[in-house]
């Protein structure tokens, strides 16, 4: 299964839950009154008896997909960014995490690109409040190639898994034959001036500003940290040494999430000039996902600001 | 196991008394909600669950979910007086380094504790998780979720409750110690939840209000729960806060208070101990 033009990265989760139905019988998928946003509405049509409708419960859906795993099941537990990550927050944390059942939480919807729907459902948290439990992986696909491949991925790896996954269409940058190992970080182009960490939606526009970068003379490592946590901090490392700056970019708040998950490592290991592009501490609002991207400052334009920023504080302290 | 009503008696003696020995060796706990249960726990271990403690991990045996997990010190003591654990562990309760930790932990105890509990309200959902995966494997085990009165004003209980009834868990048992007390005083004060039975009964479950003290009445009710065959059981069990100990009953204040020696030692007077106590190993501080 292969996308060659842009669509949700939601779809390459839907696809590939469908495929690990056919191949794995201890699949079992659970949702809360979004079967077809999240995408398991196929998986449900196809494999009936391994679905669970549980209704706007959030809580209780985290706790049943907890029991399902007790006992011997491999569930994805499927709703929006915000719902599962924070109104779910104390059964994700008590059963992913303390309990560290094999459950795998699979949202869409998580940063601003809900649009118009506003700011009580834009999750510009998600990934800092799953980041912040011991135990969890913490993956967000680029786009819907990389769901597909992340989502068989998570199905094999025994433990709890939190993965966001984009509502609208965007760019297709990775291939079938791309490489995807959990916790693995890709590195899509090679530069030595810039160490660009992205990750998730923010990927395509990292490339993009990549080539504005690039006819400017400043030639970008554009690094794909799928998976957050855990981090590859050898990637951060090598790329950090050999570019000498950085910047990070995510559609997230820029507390907690990939900008804090780098600068951590680097404060310690690899000081360097660091420009996180993300939300900054606030809320979002109603609009078109474009319109809101330009807006909190999640554009291509806004990296090459923040590129030129961090070249330009080469060699002073970091 | 299949003790007698005069062995249950017995059992739930032993348990009022661990947790009292228990709860003060470690300086700090919850004996109320403890004392009040030992009766459900004796009728559980002691007569109604399938389950072996020299075949723990036996997949066909029936589970228990403490969702209350405050009250973990009666389920630490009925799980060594039917042989999970050496009772002179109990000693370790809360300590450092335990496996009896002050709310049951299944990282630190993964054999025994299926869910982690302390947050309430998360045990039922889970033990319907577990329901559901038995029936789409074809195992038959029961699962049994013990909860407090108090902790039924949490909104996750409901959400649960009504998951239970909409997916026809017949293999699940809720057992609700009905104390009528929480931390801020009565739940009838604090926001009340009656009519329990009415409400279960109108939520799609067969419910089964008992005397919580009175095993042959809690062996009755979970005979019933067996024999339903369409629907989750509530065995709504009318407990008394601190059962057993006359200065520790129906009063709020032991909810998660410990008791000074010379509390220790009227309580376990009251309990039956004789003087100096020996009718097991003291209780020591054995860390596993
Ligand atoms: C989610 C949550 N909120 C608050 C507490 C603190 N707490 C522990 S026990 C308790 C009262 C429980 O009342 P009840 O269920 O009636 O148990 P009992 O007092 O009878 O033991 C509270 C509020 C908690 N453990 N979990």
């Amino acid at each position: 299964m292969t996308f060659t033009s842009p669509t949700g990265i939601r779809n390459g989760f839907g696809q590939a839950l469908v495929e690990l139905g056919r191949t794995n019988p201890d699949v079992v998928a659970l949702t809360a009154d979004l079967a077809d946003p999240t995408r398991v509405r196929r998986f449900a049509e196809k494999f009936p008896d391994r679905f669970f409708q549980m209704g706007i419960s959030e809580n209780d859906m985290i706790g049943t997909a907890a029991g399902l795993a007790l006992g011997g099941k491999i569930p994805f537990a499927t709703t929006f960014a915000i719902f599962g990550t924070s109104l779910a927050n104390q059964p994700v944390r008590l059963h992913l995490g303390y309990n560290h059942f094999n459950v795998k939480l699979v949202c869409s919807h998580g940063g601003v690109t809900v649009g118009p729907d506003g700011a009580t459902h834009q999750a510009f948290e998600d990934l800092a409040l799953m980041r912040l439990i011991p135990g969890l992986t913490v993956v967000a696909p680029c786009d819907a190639n990389e769901a597909y491949k992340a989502t068989l991925a998570i199905a094999e790896y025994d433990g709890p898994v939190y993965m966001r996954v984009g509502r609208i269409d965007t760019p297709i940058v990775t291939a079938a034959e791309s490489p995807f190992t959990l916790g693995k970080a890709n590195v899509l182009r090679d530069g030595d001036d810039l160490a660009l960490f992205c990750v998730g939606s923010m990927v395509p526009t990292s490339l993009e500003a990549a080539d504005v970068l690039a006819d400017r003379g400043i030639n970008c490592r554009v690094v794909n940290v799928h998976t957050l946590k855990p981090l590859d901090e050898k990637a951060v490392l090598d790329a950090t040494r050999a570019c000498g700056a950085v910047v990070t970019a995510e559609e997230h708040s820029v507390l907690g999430g990939l900008g804090s998950a780098v600068a951590e490592v680097l404060c310690c290991l690899a000081p360097a000039p660091v420009e996180m592009v993300g939300v900054n501490d606030t809320f979002g609002e109603s609009g078109e996902p474009d319109e809101i991207l330009s807006k909190y400052g999640l554009t291509s334009e806004a990296i090459v600001d923040a590129a030129l920023r961090a070249v330009s504080r080469k060699g002073s302290a970091g | 196991m299949k003790l007698d009503l005069e062995q249950l008696a017995h059992l739930a003696g032993q348990i009022r008394r661990d947790v009292v020995r228990m709860i003060s060796a470690a300086g700090s706990g919850h004996p109320g909600g403890a004392l009040g249960a030992a009766e459900i726990f004796a009728a559980l271990y002691g007569h109604e669950m399938h389950h072996s403690a020299d075949n723990i991990t036996d997949p066909g045996r029936d589970r228990f979910f403490l969702s209350n997990g405050h009250i973990c010190a009666a389920w630490y003591s009925v799980l060594a007086r039917v042989g999970y654990l050496e009772p002179a562990e109990l000693g370790s309760l809360r300590k450092m380094g335990s496996r009896l930790q002050g709310h049951p932990s299944r990282e630190k105890w993964p054999e025994v504790v299926e869910s982690s509990s302390g947050p309430l309200g998360q045990g039922l959902s889970v033990a319907n998780g577990l329901a559901l995966a038995n029936t789409l494997s074809g195992d038959r085990g029961r699962v049994y979720c013990l909860v407090g009165d108090g902790e039924l004003q949490e909104g996750i209980i409901w959400e649960a409750i009504l998951s239970a009834s909409h997916y026809g868990l017949a293999d699940v048992t809720l057992i609700v110690s009905d104390n009528d007390l929480q931390i801020d005083g009565a739940v009838s004060s604090v926001k009340g939840i009656q009519p329990l039975g009415a409400k279960f009964n109108s939520f799609g479950w067969h419910a089964v209000e008992i005397d919580g003290h009175d095993t042959e009445a809690l062996i009755g009710a979970f005979a019933e729960a067996r024999a339903e065959k369409s629907r989750p059981t509530a065995v709504i069990a009318e407990t008394v806060m601190g059962r057993g100990v006359s200065f520790m009953e129906n009063l709020a204040k032991w909810h998660g208070a410990c008791p000074s020696a010379d509390e220790t030692a009227a309580a376990l007077e009251e309990l039956g101990a004789a003087p100096g106590y020996t009718d097991y190993p003291p209780l020591q501080e054995v860390i596993r």
